[in-house]
C-alpha cells in the first residue's frame, strides 16, 4: 500500500473514523448545551451526567430486563429527558433570575451527586455493552466496523433533525422567539414556563441518546462523561453559543482535528482542542460562530 | 468595626495556641487550602470573575516546588518562589485570554484550559506522571535558622505564609485599585467610560489571584512533601469554588471559614470513598438553593438584623 507523509493509510483512516465519532459526540452535547443555554440561561454541567445516564440505563435495560439495544435507544433518553424534566421543575427553574453563575455551580453540583452516587453503587470501572452490529466491512483503504458507521451517520441525521427543528418549524419558531423575548411569547398565549422545561428535556434527551450511541463503542462507566463535558466546554466556546449548525459544524471539524492530532503527534491529542480554544479566543473572541453580546 | 476587631483578635489567639491542640499538619493543611480559597475569592467576589479553573495555579506550584527542591536541590524558600512566579507566568497567559469573554463563558474557559494544564501534567517528564513528586524532603528555612522537620515549628512558618497572603489580599481590596476592581464588577462600562482600562485591571487582578493561589499550592507541596495529579485536577477547582461558597463569597473572611469546613469534613469522611463526592454535590446544592451568601454572609446577616431590632 501506498504511504501518506509516512503514515499507513490504515492508521490514517482508522483515525479519521475515530475522530468523526468523537465528533459526533462532541456535536451531539454541544448542540444540547446551546439549546439550553438559550432558553434556560443555564450552562448545565450534568450534561457530562446526563450522557453517561443514557448510557447506563440502556445497559442497566439490557442487564437486568433484556430490552434490546434499537429499544433503548428511544427508551433511555426518555427516562433520562424525564429525570431532567423533573430537576427543572424541582431546582433549575428557582434559580433563572439570578446570575448565570449559580445555575452552572447548581448543575455542578448535581453532577457531583449523579456520578458519586453511581461510582459508589457500580464502582468506576466500565462494563462493556455488546456492539448491536457487529462486524465490518474491508473497504480496502481501512476496515470500518458496521456500528461505527453507523454511529457517525446516525449522529449526524440527528443533529440535522434537531437543526431543521429548531430553525425551520413551527415550534422551532417559538422556542427561539421565546428565547429573543420570553414576555412578548407569552402575552401571545403560548406558555412559556412549560416550552422552557420541554426544551431542557429535549437538551437532556439529545446528551443521553449521544450516551446510549457511545455505549457499545466506549466502556459504561460513572465517570465516562466526567472528562468529556470540559471538552464540550471548550468546543462551546469555539464554536459560540450562537448558531445550530455552528455547534454541529465545530463538533464534527473538532473531533476530526483531534484524530489527525493522534495520527501526526500523539501527544497533544488531549490538549489539541483547548489550543484550538486558545486561539480562537486570540482571533476571534466571540467564537467562529458567536454573535458578540 | 470594634467587633471584628475583636473576633480578628480572637480568632488570631486561637491560630498561635492551635498545634498544642490540634494536629499541625492538619491546620497546616487547612491554612493552605485557606489562603487557596481567598486567592479565589479574590477574583470572583471582588472582580466578579468566576475561575473554575484556579487548581491549575495550586497543582502547578506545587510541582514547581517539588522539583526545584528535589530534583535541583535547592533550598525551600526558591521553591516557593519558583512556585509563586511559575503560577503567575501562567495567570498571565491564561488571563489574558480569558478574560476576553464574560460570566460563564470566562469560567468555561477557565475550566478548559486548568483541563488542558492537567493533561500536560500527566506527560509531562517533570511531574512524575500518575505517581506525582514523592518525599520531597523537608529543608531549615533561612539557610538553617529555622528547623522545619518539627511540625509545630512549620506550623508557625505556614501561619506567617497565610497572614502574608491574606494581608496582601486585604491591602489590595481596600486600596484605591481595588476600589476600581469593584466599579468594574458592578458596572463594567461605566468604569469604561470613566477612563479606566478595565482589561488592565482585571488582569492584573487574576495575575494577584493565580500567584496567592500558587503561594497556597507551593506551601502545601512543603508541608505534605510530595505534589500529585489531584491538586491539578477540575475536582479541586469544585473544590475551591464550594470552600468559597460555604464560608460565603465576597467576605473576606469567609473562605477560610470555607475552608476549614471541607477540610475538617473531608477527614472525618474519609472512609466514605465516593461518598464524599455525593455530599460534596448536596452542600453545592443546598447552598445555591437555600444558602447564597454562605455561613459568613448569613451570620452577618443574622447580626445586622438582630442589631437593628434589639
Amino acid at each position: 500500500m501506498f504511504e501518506l507523509l509516512g503514515i499507513p493509510p490504515q492508521a490514517l483512516f482508522g483515525q479519521l473514523l475515530l475522530g468523526l465519532i468523537n465528533g459526533a459526540f462532541y456535536a451531539m452535547l454541544s448542540l444540547g448545551l446551546a439549546v439550553i443555554f438559550g432558553m434556560l440561561n443555564v450552562i448545565n454541567f450534568t450534561h457530562g451526567a446526563q450522557y453517561m445516564l443514557g448510557a447506563f440505563a440502556a445497559w442497566l435495560m439490557l442487564t437486568e430486563l433484556n430490552i434490546p439495544f434499537w429499544a433503548a435507544l428511544v427508551l433511555s433518553p426518555l427516562a433520562v429527558a424525564l429525570f431532567g424534566i423533573l430537576l427543572e421543575k424541582v431546582m433549575l427553574k428557582r434559580i433563572y433570575h439570578l446570575d448565570h453563575l449559580y445555575g452552572f455551580l447548581l448543575t455542578f453540583g448535581l453532577a457531583l451527586i449523579i456520578e458519586g452516587l453511581f461510582q459508589w453503587r457500580w464502582g468506576s470501572s466500565g462494563a462493556p455493552y455488546p456492539s448491536p452490529i457487529p462486524g465490518g466491512t474491508n473497504l480496502g483503504f481501512m476496515f470500518l466496523p458496521t456500528y461505527r458507521g453507523f454511529v457517525v451517520v446516525a449522529a449526524l441525521v440527528i443533529c440535522l433533525v434537531t437543526w431543521y427543528g429548531i430553525e425551520r418549524t413551527k415550534f422551532g419558531a417559538y422556542l427561539r422567539a421565546a428565547t429573543e423575548n420570553p414576555t412578548l411569547v407569552r402575552a401571545f398565549g403560548i406558555n412559556v414556563p412549560r416550552l422552557i422545561t420541554l426544551t431542557y428535556g429535549l437538551g437532556v434527551g439529545l446528551a443521553a441518546l449521544a450516551g446510549v450511541l457511545a455505549a457499545p463503542i466506549q466502556q459504561v462507566s460513572a465517570l465516562m462523561g466526567t472528562n468529556l463535558v470540559l471538552v464540550v466546554f471548550a468546543v462551546v466556546v469555539i464554536g459560540g453559543m450562537g448558531s445550530i449548525m455552528g455547534s454541529i459544524v465545530t463538533g464534527f471539524g473538532l473531533g476530526l482535528v483531534e484524530g489527525l492530532t493522534k495520527v501526526f503527534y500523539p501527544p497533544a491529542s488531549n490538549t489539541v482542542i483547548f489550543v484550538v480554544m486558545a486561539i480562537v479566543l486570540l482571533v476571534k473572541p466571540a467564537g467562529l460562530f458567536g454573535q458578540t453580546k | 468595626m470594634t467587633g471584628q476587631r475583636t473576633v480578628a483578635i480572637v480568632l488570631l489567639a486561637a491560630a498561635l495556641v492551635a498545634p498544642w491542640f490540634a494536629y499541625p499538619v492538619f491546620l497546616m493543611t487547612a491554612l493552605c487550602f485557606a489562603l487557596f480559597a481567598c486567592a479565589f475569592n479574590l477574583l470572583l467576589g471582588y472582580v466578579g470573575l468566576m475561575s473554575f479553573g484556579h487548581a491549575m495555579f495550586f497543582g502547578i506550584a506545587g510541582y514547581f516546588y517539588g522539583h526545584v527542591v528535589k530534583a535541583w536541590n535547592m533550598p525551600p524558600e526558591l521553591g516557593l518562589l519558583a512556585g509563586v512566579v511559575g503560577a503567575a507566568i501562567l495567570g498571565v497567559a491564561t488571563g489574558a485570554l480569558a478574560i476576553r469573554r464574560q460570566g460563564i463563558y470566562f469560567a468555561m474557559i477557565t475550566l478548559a484550559f486548568a483541563q488542558m494544564i492537567y493533561f500536560f501534567c500527566v506527560q509531562a517528564p517533570f511531574t512524575g506522571g500518575e505517581d506525582g513528586l514523592q518525599g520531597i524532603a523537608r529543608k531549615p528555612l533561612l539557610g538553617g535558622l529555622i528547623p522545619t522537620k518539627d511540625d509545630r515549628v512549620l506550623y508557625y512558618v505556614v501561619l506567617a505564609i497565610f497572614l502574608f497572603g491574606y494581608g496582601a489580599i486585604y491591602r489590595f481590596i481596600h486600596s484605591p485599585f481595588g476600589q476600581v476592581l469593584k466599579a468594574i464588577r458592578d458596572n463594567e462600562q461605566r468604569a469604561v467610560s470613566l477612563g479606566y482600562e478595565a482589561d488592565r485591571y482585571k488582569l492584573l487582578a487574576f495575575v494577584l489571584s493565580a500567584a496567592l493561589a500558587g503561594l497556597a499550592g507551593a506551601t502545601k507541596a512543603m508541608v505534605l512533601q510530595f505534589a500529585t495529579l489531584t491538586d491539578v485536577s477540575a475536582a479541586m477547582s469544585g473544590e475551591v469554588v464550594l470552600m468559597a461558597l460555604v464560608g460565603g463569597l465576597g467576605t473576606i473572611i469567609g473562605p477560610v471559614v470555607g475552608a476549614f469546613i471541607i477540610i475538617t469534613m473531608q477527614n472525618y469522611l474519609a472512609s466514605f470513598g465516593e461518598f464524599v463526592l455525593v455530599i460534596q454535590g448536596t452542600i453545592f446544592v443546598v447552598i445555591v438553593m437555600a444558602f447564597r451568601k454562605g455561613l459568613v454572609g448569613e451570620l452577618a446577616d443574622w447580626w445586622k438584623s438582630r442589631r437593628l431590632t434589639g
